[in-house]
Order: structure tokens, then C-alpha cells, then sequence
């Protein structure tokens, strides 16, 4: 039988009609426990599975293939691409095998002639309203559309193939085009954008043949509450929705002998871009890549993680703030509990959905914009460079990066702090398209004086890593002993895995140490830490990021936490909208084992694991942000502000 | 819109919402009674329900564009729909709609400019042995003539007397 799916329609807060919801079984147990077993006789292989499951889930665990486009492993059954018919013997009409669930002894037949043909007709259909050219898509040779017309031996346009556009491409957002002359309607983002991430951008609009997917009365995307997340993008069988793509003006800054261009790599991609060059997903490409960027022609490659590790030392900071204000002087003006601000689809949200809570989410910039602020300041000075010939480009597994580098506030360095966001997906497109295999380049460092990151910069890819970051450097700044002491290897595995929405606690000890230099002008003694215990939270997903803030609104547990990482994309950015094309519960399984080795290679190698040990973060500090973590100079270059928006769309 | 249509409107959909339950079962029930007073379902409207209901707006409007009988533009205080599948089509109905146009002076599809009449097409009422059939609001008419156009149209017109009721417009035929 299939494994157990992390299914989100378990716990019962799923919105999603009955029929809809996805049906888990628990099959860990001996399976003649479960009683009511049906035998399923599916092309004369027989099989007993427990009651209810889809024909397609029994095919599987038979390995029999049955073709599907509409259906998808994070999603709730949809059933409208009829792709995935089948023969059911007694049953009059073919049957869409996603949808079927097993009650009684059936016999199925996967590819009769009737179903080999009534599949064909659908393909042909689709494909008389599938506007495009495959050589001319980004999605080529990655298309389901196009892998099953080739499983299908399409050759010829039976209904016909339209000869000219008939939408015209909307492309107002920043991050997430759509281009309707491709879409199937298979309703996968729109199961994305309100079941998965509750956002709500997307619905079917319209019936019978004049069917579209639309935004709310069509307007244009940059108009609508779209928080750029892009798992739209990643869920999407063909090109109808892709990335706003900008490797045309990095490959224009690469050319122009006047600019310093300037890449930083997010943790998340080196996990992910192995895939598009073909290699297992979890296969992390760190050196490699380096050395593929230089060859591209940048002229510097710098780890993000860097300001990841700075990103805990300002957050840390303003947290043991808002904790001493709120515990000792009774100030409610910065209140806890402190909401991350990393994810930029996650401050999007926040913005649109619950505004009056913008007081909690941290200041911080996110790492990305931290880098963009410090390269066309610290680092054009130290290297005598004109910010101005700066371009700054960041590599990230993530859309909503493209909008955030936008942003009207983000010029704190008196210039436009990040230039151009690339995701993995553009990466690799630019890689390829410069003659690089990947997997072969020999390994290189990361580029002076940014090189050194630590293991907690890595974990900022997967979802609990901000907060196992955080509380690594916490623990130590509070307690002055080593995290090692509290957590084995300071894996703080509480914080780990992929439950919707975590929940932990750590209790301080009695003993707590000095304050150390770095933040003793901010808060006189531990002594009111004292055996204190520290609640925090993590969410990924959007969906699960509104549980958490509807517990918090209604006095829930959440809402005596005194942190919590909120992640837009579910895994965290490991499962971001820029990541390679496709994704499964799986795929981020493997990327969040390749991030976590990572994090593990960097204790065995001797190098430092934690962010406030970064020799880098702490040449920062000592020579240029001197008045410390949250002074003034940071809160200019690395804090911002944010915009409350509302979910009224104008 | 006004800011004092709104607040009206917003308590209107407020005790509609407090009438037809919070779930998301409710949105058809309200979205009727909407459209029921006041001839089309607004934008301001789609995303107050949607909001009361902790639903998405888009999904609203999808439930709108969905039912042929929830409109977001405005519609006529009679909606005529006359049937164009095929046994009213060749029962006559070619001359029945052209009376229809050129009484009201206006094509399928549109209204008249007074906000009266809205003339549209329907696809099967299930009058198949009487045509041609039409609906004027929910009220059927069967084996219509262009003679009887006419007359249910000066029937209509009547309902517009300063002597009646507003609310009575629908049921006076």
C-alpha cells in the first residue's frame, strides 16, 4: 500500500466539500486489524486494500501506471481532467480513477481499447485549446501536457489547434505571469491558492465551454491580494503559469564591463538545482555552483547564509527586546509574540489578512535584502567599488523575492538594495544556457569577506529552521553554556519535520550566564530570565499560518508563545516557488535531508554551527553596524517597516 | 458607490448572514436574496459576503458567474428569457424574440436604458411540448405569440403605476 500522506484534510478544518477531501488509511498496522479490506482486481493482478481507497492509489501500490493531470499529491481530489478513466467492469461510463473509491470487490481494466481512446480524445481536446508552440515554453521537456501527448502518440491535431492567442498574457504581477492560452484547466492552482495556501486568488470562473480560471472579476494579477508565493507556479502541468523572469537583464549586467555583478545563493537552491540537471532530488550542488556562477561571469558568488546568521543576531536581539520589555518593564508597545519576517509571502499575508498584527512581526529584513543593503554599502566601501556599478543579484527558491526586491522601502542603501531576484528554476536556465554541466564543475569556496556561514545559516531552507537558528544562539547568548548541553549534537529536533503547525518549549535553567558584550547595552541581566519557559511556534503553508493566527485571535496556545516562524510556502523555502518543477511531499523530504546534512557537515568539518559564533557577522559588527545588533546604523540598513493592506480589493 | 449605500447594503448582508447561517452552505441562499433586491450582486457586495463568510471573494464571484440567474451587472426589474433550444425554435420563437426587440427596443443581452426590462436567452425550461416558451422573472408563459408579447409586456408596464408597491413588482402578473 501507499505510505501514509501527510494529509491536510485530517484534522477537520479542511473547507474542502467531503467528496473532496483526501482519504488516508492507516496501513502501519497489521493490516488485517482494519477489517474492512476489499480485494480490488485491477489488470488481473489482485490486491486487497482497505476500504474507500481510490482505484489510482491501488494501481500505484500494484506499480501500474495511469496517466494523471488534474491530480497531484499535495492537493484534494478534483477529478475534472477525466485523464485517469478507467474500465470498471459492471459500470456503464468509464470511471476517473482518482475519484473511484474502493467499497466493494471490483475488477479494473487500465487500458482497453475504450480507455486508450477515450483518453486520446482528451488529450486532443486539450490540446484544440492549447494555444503555443513547445520550443517556445519554459516548460518544455518538463510538461505534463506534452509527456502524456508523447505517452499518447499524439501526431496530429484531431480537433483542431488554435492558430492564434486568444488571451492576451498578464503580466502585471512582479513574480507570477499567466498566460491562459495554456492552461488545461486542471484547477490545480486554484486548489493551491485556496485549499493549500488560503490565499484565494484563483477560481474557476464561468461555466461549460466558457470555463477560465480568472481572479477575482479578472483583474490583473499585481491588482488582486496575491501574496507571490508561486506555488501556483510549481503545481501547474503546463506553462500557463511561470516565474516573472528576468535572466535577460542579468545576462545584459553579466555583458556590460561596467558593472560589478554581484550573486548571493539562498541555502534552498543548492538543494533543489540538481534536479533540473537531472539528478536525484536532495543532491546539494553548493561548490559546484559556485564555481558554475564565476563561469557564467559573475564577479562575485557570496552565501546568503551569511546574513541568514545576521538575520538571528538582529531577530535574536529584538526578541530578548520585546521579551524584556514585555517581562520586566510591562511595555506592551513591541508585543510578543514575535512573528518572523523572512518569508516574504508570509509578510505579503500578513499585510492583506490580519494587518493589526503587523506590530508583531519582527523589523528585520529578510536575509536577502540584509545582503542587498550591506553589498552597496560596507562592501562597496571596503572594496573602494561606486555603489552605483553595483548590481546585485540574488538567487533564491522563491517568487515572492522578486516582488520584496521591489519594494518602494527597500533602497536603504540609497540605491536599489537588490537589484534582480533569480529563482533556481532561472538559474539553471542560465547555467545550461552557458554550455555548464553542473554535477561536473569542480567545487570552489564562496567569495571574501562574506565566505563563512554557519550550519544555522543552512537551515533557514527548511521549515523549523529559523526558529532551531534563533534558539541555538539564544540558548547560548542567555545561558553561556553550549547548546550541545541542552540538545544532542544542538539539533534541536522539536522544531523539526514537516507538522503544519509545531509548538515547543524550552524552559531556561536557573544558572544563566553574564550578558554578553555584543548586547549589553540592551538589557542589564538574565536575572529575569530565570527558569522562564520559552514557548514558540512554527508554521509553513499558508493555510496552516492562518490556524496559527486564528488561534492566537481566539486566546489559543499560540497566543502565549513567545516566537514563531511563519513560512508562506509549505517545507519552507526548500518547497518555494522557484524551486524546480515538480514537487511532492517527497521532493521536500529529500531537500530538507540534504539541508539538514549540510547543517551536520559544517559541525564535522570544525566550522562554526551557529550564528553568533560567524566570524564574518562579527567583523560587521566590530567594523562597520558599530553601535551593535538593533543600534541605530542596523535599524537603518537591516530593520524596515511594513505596510498594512487589507484584503479589499480596489 | 456612496459611503451610505454601503453602510445600508453592509447591514443588509449582515442580517442576511445572521438570517442564513455562517457557513459557506449559506452563499447561495444570500447571493438569491441579493439579486432578489436589488438586481445584480455588486462588487462591493461579492467581497462583503465573502468576508461575512470567511470565504474567498474570487470563490463568490465564481458562484456568480457560475448560475445564470446571480448577475453582476445590472438586470431589468422583469428578466425576460426566452428558450432557444430546439423544439421553441421551431414552435416559432424567431418571431417571438423580434417582437420582444423591437417592443423593448433593445437586443438579447441588454436593458432597457429605464431599468425595467432585461431581455435574455435560456437554454431549456422543460416546456419542450408548448413551445415557444419564455420566463418572465419565475413566472412561465407557454405557447407565446407575438400578439401575446404584447400583452404581457403592458401587464409589466402596469406594475410601474404609482399605485403599486415596489415590492410587489414580481408577483403582479
Amino acid at each position: 500500500m501507499t505510505e501514509k500522506k501527510n494529509n491536510p484534510c485530517a484534522d477537520g478544518t479542511c473547507r474542502v466539500p467531503t467528496s473532496q477531501r483526501l482519504q488516508t488509511f492507516d496501513t502501519s498496522a497489521d493490516s488485517g486489524d482494519i477489517g474492512a479490506l476489499v480485494s480490488a482486481t485491477i489488470d488481473e493482478q489482485e490486491i486487497k486494500v482497505p476500504m474507500g481507497t481510490t482505484i489510482l492509489d491501488a494501481a500505484k501500490s500494484l506499480g501500474i501506471r495511469i496517466p494523471t493531470l488534474c491530480n497531484h499529491d499535495d492537493l484534494c481530489i478534483a477529478g475534472v481532467c477525466r485523464i485517469c478513466v478507467v474500465e470498471v467492469e459492471g459500470q456503464r461510463t468509464l470511471q476517473a480513477s482518482c475519484a473511484y473509491p474502493i467499497t466493494q470487490p471490483i475488477v479494473v481494466h487500465t487500458h482497453t481499447r475504450k480507455v486508450r481512446q477515450a483518453r486520446r480524445h482528451i488529450l486532443d481536446l486539450m490540446l484544440s485549446e492549447h494555444y503555443g508552440e513547445c520550443y517556445a515554453c519554459f516548460r518544455n521537456n518538463n510538461c505534463e501536457l506534452q509527456a502524456l501527448a508523447k505517452e499518447y502518440g499524439v501526431d496530429f491535431f484531431r480537433f483542431g489547434h488554435p492558430e492564434k492567442p486568444r488571451h492576451t498574457i498578464d503580466n502585471s504581477s512582479y513574480s507570477v505571469i499567466r498566460d491562459m492560452d495554456k492552461c488545461i484547466q486542471c484547477r490545480r492552482c486554484v486548489r493551491t491558492c485556496i485549499d493549500l495556501q488560503e490565499v484565494g486568488v484563483l477560481e474557476a470562473v464561468g461555466r461549460g465551454k466558457d470555463t477560465a480560471i480568472a481572479t477575482y472579476l479578472d483583474k490583473p494579477l499585481g491588482d488582486v491580494v496575491c501574496i507571490n508565493c508561486g506555488q501556483c507556479i510549481n503545481r501547474c502541468p503546463t506553462g500557463a503559469l511561470r516565474a516573472n523572469d528576468s535572466t535577460d537583464e542579468v545576462w545584459a549586467a553579466i555583458d556590460d564591463p561596467t558593472k560589478h555583478v554581484i550573486m548571493q545563493t539562498a541555502p534552498s537552491p543548492r538543494a533543489g538545482i540538481g534536479e533540473e540537471f537531472g539528478l536525484e532530488p536532495g543532491t546539494p550542488m553548493t561548490w559546484q555552483m559556485n564555481t558554475a556562477l564565476r563561469r557564467c561571469g559573475f564577479d562575485m558568488v557570496f552565501d546568503t547564509n551569511f546574513t541568514a546568521d545576521l538575520t538571528i543576531i538582529e531577530e535574536g536581539t529584538e526578541l530578548l527586546i520585546r521579551l524584556y520589555k514585555n517581562l520586566v518593564e510591562g511595555d506592551g508597545s513591541m508585543p510578543v509574540p514575535q512573528f518572523t519576517s523572512c518569508s516574504p509571502g508570509w509578510v505579503k499575508y500578513i499585510e492583506h489578512f490580519y494587518p493589526e498584527y503587523l506590530s508583531h512581526v519582527s523589523s528585520a529584513k529578510s536575509p536577502q535584502q540584509m545582503f542587498g543593503a550591506l553589498i552597496k554599502t560596507w562592501y562597496a566601501q571596503i572594496n573602494n567599488i561606486d555603489p552605483a556599478s553595483i548590481v546585485s543579484v540574488a538567487l533564491m527558491p522563491c517568487s515572492a523575492k522578486k516582488y520584496e526586491c521591489n519594494r518602494p522601502e527597500m533602497c536603504d542603501s540609497g540605491y536599489k538594495d537588490i537589484d534582480y531576484g533569480l529563482t533556481t528554476r532561472e538559474c539553471a536556465q542560465m547555467i545550461r544556457e552557458a554550455g555548464i554541466d553542473l554535477p561536473e564543475m569542480p567545487k570552489s569556496e564562496f567569495d571574501e569577506p562574506f565566505g563563512t556561514a554557519t550550519g544555522s545559516g543552512i537551515i533557514f531552507g527548511a521549515t523549523g529552521g529559523v526558529m532551531e537558528a534563533a534558539l541555538r544562539t539564544v540558548l547560548e547568548l542567555v545561558t553561556g553554556k553550549k547548546v550541545e548541553d541542552f540538545y544532542e549534537h544542538a539539533d534541536i529536533i522539536p522544531v523539526r519535520g514537516f507538522d503544519g503547525c509545531k509548538y515547543a518549549e524550552i524552559t531556561f535553567p536557573d544558572e544563566l550566564g553574564p550578558v554578553p558584550e555584543l548586547i549589553a547595552h540592551l538589557v542589564p541581566n538574565w536575572d529575569w530570565l530565570k527558569g522562564v519557559t520559552v514557548k514558540v511556534g512554527v508554521a509553513h503553508g499558508t493555510a496552516n499560518a492562518k490556524k496559527v493566527m486564528d488561534d492566537i485571535k481566539a486566546g489559543g496556545k499560540f497566543s502565549q508563545c513567545h516566537f514563531i516562524e511563519f513560512m508562506a510556502c509549505p517545507g519552507g523555502c526548500l518547497g518555494g516557488g522557484g524551486q524546480p518543477i515538480p514537487t511532492t511531499p517527497e521532493i521536500r523530504k529529500a531537500r530538507a535531508k540534504a539541508i539538514y546534512a549540510e547543517d551536520k557537515a559544517y559541525g564535522e568539518a570544525g566550522k562554526a554551527r551557529k550564528s553568533h559564533e560567524n566570524p564574518a557577522v562579527l567583523r560587521v559588527y566590530g567594523e562597520f553596524l558599530k553601535d551593535g545588533p538593533c543600534g541605530h546604523l542596523s535599524h537603518k540598513l537591516l530593520h524596515t517597516e511594513y505596510t498594512p493592506r487589507g484584503k479589499y480589493i480596489g | 458607490m456612496l459611503m451610505t449605500q454601503q453602510d445600508k447594503l453592509m447591514g443588509e448582508l449582515k442580517a442576511l448572514v445572521e438570517q442564513h447561517g455562517t457557513h459557506r452552505n449559506a452563499l447561495i441562499p444570500i447571493l438569491q436574496d441579493v439579486q432578489k433586491r436589488y438586481h445584480a450582486i455588486s462588487d462591493f457586495a461579492m467581497q462583503t459576503i465573502a468576508d461575512l463568510l470567511g470565504i474567498h471573494p474570487v470563490e463568490v464571484y465564481s458562484v456568480v458567474t457560475f448560475y445564470a440567474f446571480l448577475n453582476e451587472k445590472y438586470h431589468g426589474k422583469f428578466i425576460i428569457r426566452l428558450c432557444r433550444t430546439i423544439s421553441c425554435e421551431m414552435a416559432g420563437k424567431a418571431a417571438v424574440a423580434r417582437q420582444l426587440e423591437n417592443d423593448l427596443d433593445i437586443k438579447f443581452g441588454e436593458t432597457t436604458s429605464d431599468g425595467r426590462f432585461t431581455l435574455e436567452w435560456a437554454n431549456c425550461i422543460g416546456m419542450c411540448d408548448q413551445g415557444p416558451a419564455m420566463l418572465v422573472n419565475d413566472q412561465v408563459f407557454t405557447k407565446v405569440t407575438p400578439e401575446k408579447v404584447h400583452d404581457i409586456l403592458e401587464a409589466c408596464e402596469k406594475a410601474f403605476g404609482p399605485h403599486t408597491m415596489q415590492t410587489e413588482e414580481e408577483h403582479v402578473l
